[in-house]
């Protein structure tokens, strides 16, 4: 969609809340920046936009956006988000979250959300490590890497966060990085305009503790290793290493029913006096 | 003629839930627990025939987080529980207390600790209705001992979360919850019904959402309208932003419990029964307080100066009218159904606390007037 201004960051955050958290490096600052870039192309209107989020390095985004913002406790911002949407359904939820808190302890919330295809959209900035926490493992860690709570290397699992998604009914998945910053940014735009639970999971690095811990390198390797580790959905690449992370729109899936918009018809039932 | 069309025969969860709908709730979340599942159902089906919103969600950490987030879009919301789940929201209700976010919680008390006695009758989480949620801070818990009451103090949750933008507590038992007596639902209008101070500030005239008017009044705006505001469970300034400031810390942790404790006159409701003259009185609340009221009845009849302090606010403690009514008693007996939660408050508040017992029950079964009788006739230094 083609705008008539220019995008201009001042716009879309608040200044007084400057200078950021984050690390030199960290990626989350260009989620932040895709985000904003997908709210402007799509000319929303501010004052409808509701962002909430949970605890982490990542849930401070919410604070930086001159949006409503609304940051919550670990975990639960889906949960806090279900009630501001499904009271105001006009609004647009949109939920960024670490890794950790959409799905260690978010997770039981994660699931029910994409169950029951609110119209609401979920952004994982992934990280596989718990930033604000100071660099412990979390379920997207995966096996063999270090932590400072895993010394001896992991053993735990990692969920895929988009077959997660998928299985639990989310209408619309997609997955990025932050080396593909404007591929990130198309994604959400249409994650944000899709009618239903929508969730975006952007790999995003931490060079402060994820990196250094496994000896990734600094940001702009970390950023290159985006590149080098991922492709398209269906590429002719993965024949060779089935290992690469896919990348695309996973599912779009329009004809099913959205929560809020079924409890309309609730109402209408309830009004008629049938129960 | 007297209209019988406001009088129904209902159990007590019920008058919960016509006292929400009399107060205005058009947002309920919830997850089924017993002793409090008929009020979530009840709201099933009421609210959307008025064009609320009713959400069972997936568990009471979601109910408690959900009707946060439906409260600052402007909805009036109550969740509903027992003990196991009341353990499960003390974080978000912290946070609420925190960002200062109006909602109610009804907690039908059963026996616990842990899954405890689900089906029978508890008062053992008045502790944990003040110190549930981790830090210092100030909540408000009512009780109630009849179906009239359970409907009044319900409407009086909902004014009081809407006025002092707080979580409210409405501490009932299973007794309440499950027995069915009669209620008559007040006209419109005989109780009052409170809503929120919303900002007189105009749009693009910065608003400070968390800078108290002169009597600690915060006027909000609700999510969606022209104000964008940030609310967090951060320690934080006058717009809502992370600080911690020394001093912004501490201001704020003052006016949260401030808000409150300086306005106990106004959120202190009782009720006393005889207690003019009364040597012996009774402090009890919920159902407890009809056995109370009942062997006091009973023992005046029989020349006893003895009578009842009814308990309907619980937090903040009544420290000053519990000082008061028993200050002509011989001896003071709280009437409580746990190991002794309000009676420490009570010890604490009167000038002789050597003259406070506690007659209690612990078993899941309903105090009787009896078992009253036996600890009055202890205290009077007469046999069992
Ligand atoms: C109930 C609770 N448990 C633990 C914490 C501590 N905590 C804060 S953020 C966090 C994890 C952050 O990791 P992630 O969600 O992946 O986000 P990131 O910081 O990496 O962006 C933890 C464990 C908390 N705030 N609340
Ligand atoms: S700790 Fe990691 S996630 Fe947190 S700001 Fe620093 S780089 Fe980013």
């Amino acid at each position: 969609m083609s705008t008539n201004k220019e995008f201009d960051f001042k716009n879309y955050v608040r200044g007084r809340y400057f200078p950021h958290i984050w690390c030199p490096g960290c990626g989350h600052g260009i989620v932040l920046g895709a985000l904003l870039r997908a709210v402007h192309e799509l000319e929303l209107d501010k004052n409808n936009i509701v962002m909430t989020s949970g605890i982490g390095c990542s849930s401070r985004i919410s604070g930086y956006v001159d949006f409503h913002s609304l940051h919550t406790i670990h975990g639960r911002a889906l949960a806090f988000a279900t009630g501001v949407k499904l009271s105001r359904p006009n609004l647009k939820a949109i939920v960024p979250m670490g890794d950790g808190d959409a799905l260690a302890i978010g997770g039981n919330h994660f699931i029910h959300a994409a169950r029951r295809n609110i119209d609401i959209t979920a952004i994982v900035m992934n990280n596989r490590i718990y930033g604000m926490t100071g660099g412990q493992f979390s379920p997207l860690s995966g096996t063999g890497k270090k932590a400072t709570t895993a010394p001896y290397t992991t053993i735990d699992n990692n969920f895929d966060v988009v077959e997660l998604a998928k299985a639990a009914g989310a209408s619309f998945v997609a997955r990025s990085t932050v080396f593909h910053a404007s591929e990130s940014k198309e994604y959400l735009k249409k994650a944000i305009m899709h009618k239903g639970f929508s969730v975006v999971e952007i790999l995003s690095q931490c060079p402060t503790y994820y990196g250094r811990k496994n000896k990734e390198g600094d940001a702009a390797t970390m950023m290159e290793g985006y590149r080098k580790n991922t492709v398209k959905i269906g590429s002719k690449k993965l024949d060779t290493n089935p290992d690469l992370i896919q990348r695309g729109i996973f599912v779009e899936d329009t004809d099913r029913p959205e929560y809020c918009e079924a409890y309309d018809e609730i109402i209408e039932t309830a009004m008629k006096g049938k129960a | 003629m007297t209209n019988t069309s406001n009088i129904r025969f209902i159990q007590g969860n019920e008058a919960c839930v016509e006292g929400a709908l009399y107060a205005g709730i058009n947002f309920f979340a919830g997850y089924p627990i017993t002793p409090s599942t008929e009020i979530a159902e009840h709201l099933a089906q009421r609210l959307p025939a008025i064009g609320g919103k009713f959400i069972q969600m997936e568990d009471e950490i979601a109910s408690m987080a959900a009707i946060i987030g439906a409260s600052l879009t402007g909805s009036k919301v109550m969740t509903a529980t027992s003990g196991p789940g009341f353990s499960l929201k003390q974080e978000a209700l912290g946070y609420a207390c925190m960002a200062e976010i109006p909602c109610v919680i009804a907690n039908v008390q059963r026996g616990g600790p842990s899954t405890g006695n689900p089906t029978h009758v508890s008062q053992g989480d008045v502790n944990q209705a003040r110190w549930g949620t981790h830090g210092d801070h100030s909540i408000v818990a009512l009780t109630a001992s009849n179906h009239q009451d359970v409907f009044k103090m319900t409407v009086e949750a909902f004014n009081i979360a809407e006025t002092y933008r707080t979580p409210v507590v409405l501490l009932f038992d299973e007794v309440i919850g499950h027995m069915r007596e009669k209620l008559e639902i007040p006209e419109r209008g005989e109780l009052p019904v409170v809503d929120r101070l919303r900002t007189s500030v105009p749009k693009g005239v910065d608003y400070h959402p968390y800078l108290p008017r002169e009597d600690g009044r915060l006027p909000m705006s609700d999510f969606g309208a022209e104000h964008r505001y940030n609310v967090t469970g951060l320690f934080h300034d006058m717009w809502g932003f992370p600080n911690n400031d020394p001093q912004v810390v501490s201001d704020l942790l003052r006016h949260l419990v401030d808000k409150i404790e300086n306005n106990w006159e106004n959120i202190c409701f009782y009720k006393e029964h005889w207690l003019d003259d009364a040597d012996y009185v009774l402090i009890s609340y919920g159902s407890s307080a009809r056995s109370a009221k009942h062997i006091a009845r009973n023992r005046r009849k029989r020349g006893m100066k003895i009578g009842v302090l009814e308990l309907q606010t619980i937090w903040p403690f009544p420290t000053e009218i519990v000082r008061e009514k028993c200050a002509n008693a011989k001896a003071v007996m709280v009437v409580e159904m746990n190991m002794g939660q309000v009676v420490t408050q009570v010890k604490s508040a009167v000038d002789h606390p050597e003259k406070v017992f506690l007659a209690n029950r612990i078993d899941g079964q309903l105090i009787s007037p009896t078992d009253i009788k036996t600890t009055l006739r202890m205290i009077q230094g007469k046999g069992v």
